[in-house]
């Protein structure tokens, strides 16, 4: 039988819009993160792609600038409860980037500047489903959004969409990331609010 | 992995204006570390469900649970949380949750340096009750921002003190007469006054809305923190 909290009327979201199971609309953009910000410098920046043979793609700042842009305008859920609908963003399709990339792995695992990390099976970086994003409502990807550059994969629960990306190891067999290794999902599906292990 | 457990709501205290302890009667509760948060769930008469995530205020005791919930203006839970839920009513609550925004007082035996920015105080306040409960020894120092002294969440509980707990406010609009800092924005400089120096290898644990959290971490890196002693946890300005 539910537990009815007596007197709670609560907010219904707008026809037309569904949330996934457990969460609510917020049209702020909260910040979520484990540390402190860090600042990388693009002169610097270097995003790699590892195969599970050692093979190392590698690509820098221009580099990402000169491949195919797209923007995706996507609906984002993040664990913690809220969700904001409509997004856009702007970046470059992981399919883009894996396109010449040789590999048999199944699972990947993200890594950040700053030491985050985050897995997930590859076959959810393909098909059009994560990108590598660069700006963010059509400026610049702001440090505390993940600057100058974080992963987009917005199907799943967005502690997934690694900021400050760095890299992304193809791995043959899963390997748990920060949150996945403290109790969080190994997937992290909202639709199947697949919020914590054995969810 | 938790399951929903039935919690009624024992009695409720007002910290401020603004903000209420709730205290929670959770049968089944398996306790939680300090910095913890828990998922509470309400649920309306036509089967309307919302969640939100609330930090754990307390040191773990047996079925009874600790939450101090700030009144967002507008909020959808937090006014009924702080208004109209009454003793004897009933939530839902899973949890523990969070592994990483955690005190382990069996573990570590650094000098601990707390910063809070508002209500972030109260994750911050469990570690502190945990290490009062425990008979710790580890230095603890608290930094805790506030608009105003009507603001400070525990403030009496704060001012009888505990050995080896050091609490500085800092007043962000209005001082209490008698305090030489003027009014004003955490700095580099409060830190260094009131903090612990990067050297001693302190754990920091920060926690308030975003901007603070990034302005404060921000702060301690510049002292020469290390980025991976720092630990944070923010929260918007959203949902309530």
């Amino acid at each position: 039988m539910a537990v009815i909290s007596r007197g709670f009327h609560g907010r219904r979201p707008e026809p037309g819009r569904t949330l996934p199971p457990g969460q609510y609309e917020t049209r702020d953009f909260p910040v979520l993160s484990a540390g402190p910000t860090p600042r990388v410098d693009r002169d610097r920046w270097q995003f790699t792609i590892t195969t599970e043979t050692g093979a190392r793609h590698a690509w820098s700042w221009p580099d990402l600038m000169a491949l195919p842009s797209e923007s995706p305008t996507v609906d984002l859920h993040c664990v913690t409860k809220w969700s904001k609908f409509g997004t856009t963003w702007g970046g470059v399709s992981l399919d883009t980037l894996l396109a010449d990339v040789e590999t048999e792995a199944g699972y990947a695992l993200v890594d950040s500047y700053g030491g985050y990390t985050t897995n997930l099976p590859l076959a959810d970086l393909r098909g059009g489903r994560a990108w590598i994003a660069h700006t963010y409502d059509g400026a610049d990807l702001a440090p505390e959004h993940g600057g100058p550059a974080r992963l987009l994969v917005p199907h799943l629960y967005l502690w997934k969409s690694a900021k400050w990306v760095r890299g992304i190891r193809l791995l043959t067999r899963d390997e748990p990331g920060f949150w996945e290794s403290a109790g969080y999902h190994s997937y992290g599906d909202p639709w199947r609010e697949q919020r914590y292990q054995g969810d | 992995m938790p399951r929903w457990l039935t919690a009624a709501l024992l009695e409720r205290r007002e910290e401020t204006a603004t903000a209420s302890t709730l205290v929670l009667d959770v049968p089944g509760w398996p306790g939680h570390l300090p910095g913890q948060h828990v998922d509470v769930r309400l649920t309306a008469e036509d089967g309307y469900s919302t969640q939100r995530s609330y930090s754990l205020a307390a040191a773990p005791d047996g079925d009874r649970l600790e939450l101090t919930v700030q009144r967002v203006p507008d909020g959808e839970v937090s006014p009924y949380l702080t208004g109209e839920f009454s003793v004897g009513d009933l939530v839902e609550v899973r949890g523990p949750v969070g592994g990483w925004f955690v005190w382990r007082p069996d573990e570590q035996k650094e000098p601990v340096l707390l910063v809070a920015g508002g209500s972030g105080i109260v994750p911050l306040m469990a570690m502190v009750r945990v290490r009062a409960a425990a008979g710790s020894r580890v230095p603890f120092r608290l930094v805790a921002s506030v608009r105003g002294p009507a603001d400070r969440l525990y403030g009496a509980e704060l001012d009888r003190g505990s050995p080896g707990l050091d609490t500085t406010w800092i007043h962000t609009r209005t001082a209490p007469p008698g305090v030489v800092r003027a009014p004003g924005r955490l700095t580099a400089q409060d830190l260094a006054d009131w903090g612990w120096p990067a050297d001693f290898e302190p754990t920091v644990y920060v926690c308030g809305p975003t901007g603070f959290v990034e302005t404060a971490a921000g702060l301690l890196v510049a002292l020469g923190h290390h980025p991976a002693r720092i630990r944070t946890e923010r929260f918007g300005p959203s949902g309530g």
